[in-house]
């Protein structure tokens, strides 16, 4: 955990602030790295504490939507390859919280935050994986997008965070093209495999959009997280990105994105798209999506039912540590 | 199989061997040697089946992770075994494991048994990996050299699990009285089904040293557990054996239900590829 200034080393304060303030702008200037120990504004903590642990729920929550396909999958290698791809999430989850724990927040507060409403996921998560091209779709619209987003906060000016970004980063690619490979097998399948690609990519293509986050002109913290070198590219610019290299693989797939307004704009250099329902995306944020509640109150349960569990692994090795101090007195 | 994902890796123990590379092999196991491999792919199968259950459901993350790893070993392990079979029998895994009718399974009862709570999954996973690790180590010698390599790379996983489970069993029964009351519970509905591992039946007879005559690892088994038991001061339960038959094809009410979910959606679509 990062430590706090340890004052007796410290004769003035406000002298020492200014020193880390000065190295905290200069380190940030030269885009360089920020470690825990180093001295940080609180904004920068609780922008970036707030940013990591929600993205870590994000993980363990989009656990849910594809763990729900784990005991249906229709061939033992893709149970197989799911598998280990939920399990990754979990791994994703735990290298995000640890991240984020190196900004002082205990893993057990942050889910505590999330099990009590207070803490956010992406609200992607929220709507339902009903067949089992969803898995694919997750795969290719949802984990693509994540890694459109992640692939710059690997250069995140948060060494922890960055660093935890290239690992998980690295994994999204394997998920993405997981994704991708289970829709071109249902496309080139049976009529009703490719309807039931098809209309899984209708489902997830506009929301796997708005995981981007609000347009620039509606996205308030996106100045202060790029002048920190947190962000690298404001939500429009990555959205953008993202629809051209869908267009394009779309095709290879056989389907279609359902979006007619899709075209590259040469004055602009960007993708342009339909405009998407922001009311939706604000209802599912606020807890009006189809499976807010569903998703809640699992993550609830498994937290609650396992409260046992964990404490008595924390009492077995309170008694080995006392036996093992015991014994070493006596010897 | 296309060529492009055949690996070279022959098939001898001490070799990583990937299921595609015993579905890809030119191999002929006799029927029995089939049925046989059927037993040991069921019984993994089912239990990965379960254990998938945990994953995004267990008390701590880590827990998430290591019970989908050991998952994801059952199901490397009944994939061999199945896609091994499947040779014998003119089947891929996949017709194996979701076309077969329940009376077709040749899993031990003890595989399906219900998580319940995570004492008695612990319970389950503790009584399994021992016997799996005891019957792995011995079929390494196996006269039968693809049974012999899957064996190989199933016994270093299995040890894992063996260590996994050992370690919640010390957790549990000596953390507080509530896991320890949870632990002795786990325990006592779990054993009724260690009996039937045991018992030798006339396919042993014919395969000789092909296979492993389950009577055998008995000994070892019940000298590994009661020592674990003592040391997490616990007794062994004082319950009746089930009768078995999972062999035979003669199955609890739980494996209707397990199939049914997992083979809903290949059945819905028979004939397609995924």
């Amino acid at each position: 955990m990062a430590a706090a200034p340890a004052v007796d080393q410290m004769p003035s304060e406000t002298q020492d602030e200014q020193a880390g303030r000065e190295q905290f702008d200069r380190l940030i200037s030269e885009d360089s790295r920020i470690e825990p120990r180093d001295w940080m504004p609180e904004a920068y903590r609780k922008t970036l504490a707030r940013q990591i642990s929600q993205h870590a729920h994000s993980e363990i929550i989009g656990m849910q939507p594809e763990a729900n396909w784990i005991s249906r999958a229709p061939s033992l290698k893709r149970k197989a390859i799911l598998m280990a791809k939920v399990q990754d999430e979990a791994g994703h989850g735990l290298y995000l919280y640890s991240a984020a724990e190196t900004l002082g927040t205990p893993r057990d507060k942050m889910t505590e935050d999330l099990i009590a409403g207070k803490a956010r996921y992406s609200s992607i998560f929220n709507y339902p994986a009903v067949t089992w091209a969803d898995m694919g779709a997750i795969g290719w619209l949802v984990d693509g997008a994540a890694i459109a987003n992640q692939v710059p906060l690997c250069r995140a000016s948060y060494g922890p965070y960055g660093r935890a970004m290239v690992r998980i980063c690295k994994e999204e690619s394997f998920h993405q093209r997981q994704g991708f490979e289970i829709l071109l097998e249902l496309a080139n399948g049976t009529p009703a495999q490719k309807e039931m690609a098809q209309d899984a990519v209708n489902r997830w293509y506009a929301p796997s959009l708005m995981m981007f986050g609000p347009p620039d002109d509606d996205s308030p913290n996106s100045k202060q997280s790029m002048a920190w070198n947190i962000k690298r590219f404001s939500n429009d610019e990555l959205r953008s990105r993202f629809v051209g290299m869908m267009v394009e693989q779309v095709k290879v797939l056989g389907l279609t994105l359902p979006d007619d307004e899709i075209r590259f704009n040469e004055d602009t250099q960007q993708w342009e798209h339909a405009p998407l329902d922001w009311d939706e995306f604000k209802e599912v944020l606020a807890g009006r999506g189809p499976c807010n509640a569903q998703r809640m109150e699992r993550r609830r349960e498994a937290h609650e039912d396992g409260a046992w569990v964990r404490e008595a692994a924390a009492a077995y090795a309170d008694k080995q540590a006392l036996e093992a101090a015991t014994q070493q007195k006596a010897a | 199989m296309s060529e492009s994902n055949a690996s070279a890796t022959r098939i001898i123990p001490g070799n990583a061997l990937r299921p595609e590379d015993i579905a890809a092999a030119d191999l002929k196991p006799s029927t029995d040697i089939a049925e046989y491999a059927l037993r040991l792919g069921d019984d993994s199968l089912l239990l990965a089946q379960r254990l998938g259950w945990w994953i995004s459901r267990a008390p701590e993350l880590e827990e998430d992770v290591a019970l989908g790893n050991i998952a994801l070993d059952l199901i490397g392990h009944a994939r061999s075994f199945l896609s091994y079979a499947g040779h014998g029998l003119d089947k891929t895994e996949d017709d194996l494991a979701y076309f077969r009718r329940e009376p077709e399974f040749r899993c031990a009862h003890l595989f399906v048994q219900p998580n319940g709570d995570f004492a008695r999954t612990i319970a389950r996973q503790l009584l399994v990996s021992h016997y799996q690790f005891e019957l792995y180590s011995r079929l390494l010698k196996s006269t039968d050299p693809t049974l012999a390599a899957i064996a190989a790379k199933a016994v270093k996983e299995v040890d894992y699990h063996r260590d996994h489970s050992s370690q919640w069993v010390l957790r549990l029964a000596l953390g507080t009285d509530e896991s320890r009351r949870r632990m002795i519970a786990g325990l006592k509905l779990t054993w009724p089904y260690v009996e039937e591992l045991f018992v030798d039946d006339q396919l042993l007879d014919t395969l000789g040293d092909a296979a492993v005559r389950p009577s055998t690892l008995r000994a070892s088994f019940d000298s590994l557990i009661t020592a674990l038991l003592t040391e997490a001061e616990l007794e062994v339960p004082d319950v009746p054996a089930a009768i078995g038959g999972g062999r035979s094809g003669k199955h609890s009410e739980h494996l209707g239900y397990l199939l049914a979910e997992m083979q809903v959606l290949a059945r819905e679509h028979p004939g397609a590829t995924w």
